[in-house]
């Protein structure tokens, strides 16, 4: 016999029963990737100055510290830039488990024999990957270039010094490589992504979707992969 | 023999109807709850009419077999439903409608049924297109139209070439939302075993759950089935695999009588079949008639490729036969035209068991791409199946069982011979006469179940008001379950040599070979000695493995097979009974010089309806005689 | 053609299932993959042993009753075909098939490769319809629809709710099959007084029985009908609109 589906429960506030859907944890997905977007094409843009001369990245460094300095007391700015990228970072990785953990409830049994796919490309089936190299990589590089806790760099090192001395160990850039690999995979998915989670869908702009994913992908990954291969080449030393 | 009281209401035809709903007993809107109605079968007439049963209060239990109320074969129709909505002021009304409708069933029809049918037609395009039924439309927003075989108007409203689709899930979502509002308790996965009668009323039903095996009994107020039709008998049609006739031979062997079985309808335009294993038949739309040219070659010995046959040495027989309909003449005589070439051994394909739909003239006239954009999706579902191009070569078609007019006998009020037990849809006799036309199954089904149903089943329970339903510990309900439990036991015991499948495909080809296309007093009594021998060796030998407490669908076709044994019978016997050619049913004993159907007006304008007499060889024959008030009996003519 | 086939056999809903591998003897390239399971039951009969049980009902493709993974691929290799639409042509002399029903919890396995998919029916009668009784519909032609907006609503109204957009997706998400119903009525005049109701209820029930959707485009791609994900994204939109309009119904 066909049983009707339940009555709903109690109403909360409407944000947290939005939450509570997938779909509302999906728009918290799309909202903080955004924020991650801003961030990492601003970051590789910042970083250009690396062309420039140590001085000029290094000063670039200093006034991002003194954002908005006078009106606002010294580095307020940029820490409050960092607790809105630390706030979506954790909101998108703690929805992201969420979601992983409801697809695992959806088919806890996966399938026996090999799946052959049709339309999920390499990019799609590897978020959770992508994202957890990233992730990683994250705390790496604060680790490397922001507290300079690694081997690799001496006291009095500028943040240019640190950046040649990081790049110009295989190591350490082969996993900025690999990283910014998986962040690329990671930018075309999410980028295309985010217009369907928020359901921002034009039939007639539509096709433009993807190709703005890998616009973005290859400007922000090409900037970024071209730092490390300038110090490895020497036309940055 | 008894004369069968239609109760066909007095007054002009008109206004029957109308009259007649302000005649009929109410169901005061509270005491509607107080009346419980079982809906057997969620196709168009039973999804509809247990959604309006429900939105009118009554409490109603829906019953498919299906896993989903989604599911039941109205699904397939592709070509439209028709409605005298005359928006394009080409002159169509209810009245031609009617009349059309009357004609196109060859004078074998009951007029005010008819009539009542082709009034509420309107209705049912406004209730589907509110439900968001998407229909085509014109480039002003407004309804589109097409015509169909039999009408010389444009009345026939279509979504894509999935029109029945798109009206069952209509349907199907009005069901569904009086499920969730509780006022329908939908039972899926449920196939009605046995019909339950006290006193000589319906009251009930006993069920057999396809997963889990149980047997239960439910009982109502009244019992109404939208179970279809039984082409299936043929084995090869274009029916769904599972539809079956058990639900309606079930409550025939419980009183119900069977009118007019051998009225079948033989689709022309279907794909052959390509071996013997074939399960089924595939419908390629009528439409195609419209720019195809079906011809085959002059000799039966032709081995020259297709396109090395020159036109002299090709026989476009309707063309030839029927100068002004040519291939578009209608379903029937299209269907007995290519039989005759291929019983000549003219046939085409590696079986040699069709004709050709030759669409080389129209590309060559219209260009490929004006054809692609008609009928590229047929074509391209031609090839998905053949694994031929249409566009290369030309397309090969057979006819194939499709439709059956016959069904459970009902009077005005859609009620069959045990009171309390109601008919709808293609389960029922009433509306088509000898011969269906295109697009108007979804209209009668949906009218039985949106527009009638729900009104003439408030004159049987209103005089019930304050009785209690039957107890299903009721001692009838005893011996069904037990009669239901028997049949299980039964065939699960047999432990012959042969499938199911096997003793459905000889019994099918019987049936095809001499109560088909053609038939004749010699072949009907062959059948008729043929199939009782047949029904002997399937109880003797018949192979049912696994268990009757899980899934088994062996276990289902049995009992479903073993009825349609029952039933093939009948059909041979009325098809030998009825000694003249009408619409479907064409002896061959009864054609005009030109090889046409002749009716015999005198004698068999009536419907016969058959008694079960407990044995299938010997049933009763009943008769209701058609009475002609508004349309003059005239001879088809389609030359 | 002779083939292999390695078939998952599971005689009830808690019981271990396995594969097993038979044998399709003398398979005529015309029959169409059903009829190809149909002869190997013949010889399972005629041998004795219980015969596969897989679902099917019209065999042309829209009762939306038939589906199962084929190598892999919900309804098999060919696009936009149903399973049984499918032509034994398509595989050669001497392949090896494997067969496996759809898995996902809002599908629970019956019996070999049949699964039970009645959480769509919950899903649709959770508002897949418009509120509107028999015999109190307007004319049909009062409301004129462009022809753009009824075309694009027939082709979300193509769903045959076979599944396999569900068994195709990583997530075992019911995103294709929901939106294509939910795009359908809110796309049209009929459909705009329950509108945002629809889609919360609707996402909502969804999301009791299926995953979450990645946009990965598995469903579309397994889709028989070609139903296009851009109706998740109207859905997303209208679910979205529903919350932040606070138009629920008291």
């Amino acid at each position: 016999m066909a049983a009707t589906a339940p009555e709903r429960s109690k109403r909360s506030p409407f944000i947290v029963e939005l939450y509570r859907s997938a779909l509302g944890k999906k728009y918290v997905m799309a909202i903080t990737g955004i924020v991650g977007l801003g961030y990492v094409l601003a970051h590789m843009i910042g970083n250009l100055k690396l062309y420039q001369s140590a001085e000029d990245f290094n000063l670039y460094a200093e006034t991002l510290r003194e954002l908005l300095y006078p009106i606002a007391p010294e580095g307020l700015v940029l820490n409050l830039l960092r607790g809105v990228l630390i706030l979506a970072l954790v909101g998108h990785v703690v929805a992201a488990a969420q979601l992983t953990a409801m697809n695992r409830r959806a088919r806890p049994e996966s399938y026996r024999s090999k799946r052959d796919y049709v339309a999920a490309d390499f990019a799609a089936r590897t978020m959770r990957w992508t994202g957890v190299i990233v992730l990683l990589f994250l705390f790496y590089h604060l680790a490397d270039l922001t507290w300079a806790v690694t081997p690799l760099h001496e006291a009095g090192d500028t943040v240019y010094d640190r950046v040649l001395n990081s790049f110009n160990n295989p190591a350490s850039a082969g996993f900025y490589i690999l990283a910014n690999l998986a962040l690329g995979f990671h930018l075309y998915h999410g980028v295309w992504s985010l217009f369907q989670s928020m359901g921002w869908n034009n039939r007639r702009f539509n096709h433009w979707r993807r190709t703005l994913a890998v616009a973005f992908t290859v400007v922000v990954i090409g900037g970024n992969l071209s730092f490390v291969i300038a110090v490895l080449t020497g036309v940055i030393s | 023999m008894t004369v069968l009281d239609s109760r066909v209401p007095d007054g002009p035809l008109a206004t029957k109807w109308e009259d007649h709903k302000f005649d009929m007993k109410l169901v005061n809107p509270n005491n509607k709850r107080k009346f419980e109605i079982i809906v057997v079968g969620t196709g168009l007439a039973g999804a509809s009419a247990a959604a309006t049963l429900g939105e009118l209060g009554y409490r109603v239990k829906a019953f498919t077999y299906h896993d989903s109320a989604r599911r039941a074969h109205s699904i397939a129709a592709q070509g439209g439903i028709n409605a005298a909505k005359n928006y394009h002021g080409d002159g169509d009304s209810v009245y031609r409608l009617f009349y059309d409708t009357i004609k196109g069933g060859d004078y074998r029809s009951r007029e005010a049924n008819v009539h009542r049918l082709a009034e509420v037609s309107n209705n049912i395009i406004d209730q589907c297109v509110a439900q968001g039924v998407p229909f085509a439309r014109e480039y002003g927003g407004l309804l589109d139209n097409r015509s169909f075989g039999g009408a010389q108007v444009s009345r026939t409203f279509y979504a894509r070439g999935q029109t029945g689709q798109q009206l069952l899930l209509g349907a199907y979502q009005a069901l569904s939302r009086q499920v969730k509002a509780g006022s329908v308790e939908l039972h899926t996965n449920q196939e009605m075993l046995e019909l339950v009668v006290v006193d000589g009323h319906a009251v009930g039903i006993v069920t057999r759950d396809l997963v889990t095996g149980e047997i239960t009994r439910h009982s109502a107020h009244a019992v109404v089935l939208g179970t279809g039709g039984y082409s299936n008998a043929f084995y090869l049609s274009t029916m769904a695999m599972s539809c079956n006739a058990t639900a309606i031979w079930r409550a025939h062997r419980k009183g119900a009588f069977f009118a007019n079985p051998c009225y079948t309808q033989i689709h022309p335009t279907a794909i052959p079949s390509s071996d013997e294993f074939q399960s089924k038949l595939t419908l390629m739309s009528e439409s195609l008639r419209n720019d195809g040219r079906i011809w085959v070659p002059k000799d039966p010995d032709e081995s020259r490729a297709v396109a090395d046959i020159p036109e002299q040495d090709r026989d476009y027989y309707l063309e030839r036969k029927y100068p002004s309909f040519g291939n578009l003449a209608p379903r029937d005589i299209s269907s007995r035209a290519a039989k005759v070439v291929v019983d000549e051994g003219r046939g085409v394909g590696p079986l040699k068991n069709g004709v050709y739909l030759d669409f080389a003239d129209a590309i060559s006239r219209l260009g490929r791409e004006a054809v692609a954009d008609k009928y590229g999706n047929l074509f391209d579902m031609y090839e998905r199946i053949t694994g031929e191009n249409p566009y290369e070569v030309p397309m090969r078609i057979y006819p194939a069982p499709h439709y059956t007019m016959g069904g459970l006998w009902v009077d005005y009020h859609l009620q069959t011979t045990i009171p309390g037990l109601f008919a709808i849809g293609e389960a029922n006799f009433s509306d088509h006469g000898a011969n269906r036309l295109g697009a108007s199954a979804l209209m009668q089904g949906l009218a039985d179940g949106y527009f009638v149903l729900p009104y003439t089943i408030g004159d049987y329970l209103a005089p019930q008001l304050g009785q209690p339903k039957v107890e299903v510990t009721a001692p009838e309900f005893d011996e069904a379950e037990a009669e239901v439990r028997g049949r299980i036991d039964h065939y699960l015991g047999v432990g012959g040599s042969r499938s199911v499948d096997w003793f459905h495909r000889e019994l099918g080809k019987i049936l095809w070979d001499y109560c088909g296309m053609g038939r004749n007093q010699a072949g009907l009594e062959k059948a008729l000695s043929e199939i009782p021998a047949l029904r002997e060796e399937f109880e003797s030998d018949v192979r049912v493995l696994g268990s009757a407490e899980s899934l088994n669908s062996s276990l289902e076709k049995v009992g479903r097979v073993a009825d349609t044994f029952e039933l093939a019978e009948l059909m041979c016997r009325d098809a030998l009974t009825r000694e003249e050619s009408c619409g479907g049913h064409f002896r061959e004993e009864h054609q005009t010089e030109e090889g046409e159907a002749q009716r015999d007006d005198e004698n068999f304008a009536h419907v016969t309806a058959w008694e079960w007499s407990g044995d299938s060889a010997s049933p009763n024959e009943h008769r209701e005689a058609l009475v002609y008030e508004e349309v003059q009996l005239t001879t088809r003519s389609y030359k | 053609m002779n083939l292999t086939l390695r078939v998952w056999r599971q005689a009830g809903p808690d019981a271990p299932g396995r594969f097993e591998t038979y044998e399709a003897r003398d398979v005529s390239p015309d029959s169409s993959f059903l009829e190809m399971l149909d002869l190997v039951n013949e010889d399972l009969i005629a041998q004795g042993e219980v015969p596969i049980e897989f679902m099917h009902d019209c065999r042309e493709g829209i009762c939306g009753t038939c589906g199962m993974m084929i190598n892999g691929q919900a309804h098999g290799p060919q696009a936009l075909t149903a399973t049984c639409q499918l032509h034994m042509r398509t595989f050669s002399d001497g392949d090896e098939i494997v067969l496996e029903p759809w898995r996902a919890t809002g599908f629970p396995i019956i019996k070999d490769l049949v699964v039970d998919r009645s959480a769509f029916d919950r899903i649709i009668e959770s508002g897949g319809y418009v509120t509107v009784d028999t015999n109190s519909a307007p004319d049909a032609n009062l409301i004129p629809i462009p022809k753009e907006t009824a075309d694009l609503a027939m082709d979300a109204a193509a769903c045959i709710g076979c599944g396999a957009c569900v068994a195709a997706c990583p997530n075992g998400a019911a995103q294709l099959f929901t939106s294509a119903k939910v795009a359908q009525l809110n796309m049209l005049p009929q459909g705009q007084a329950e509108r945002y109701d629809r889609a919360e209820h609707m996402v909502e029930v969804m999301e009791e029985h299926f995953g979450s959707c990645t946009n990965m485009g598995e469903c579309e791609a397994a889709c028989p009908k070609g139903i296009s994900i851009d109706f998740i994204a109207m859905m997303n939109k209208d679910y979205r609109k529903a919350k932040f309009r606070g138009r629920r119904s008291a």
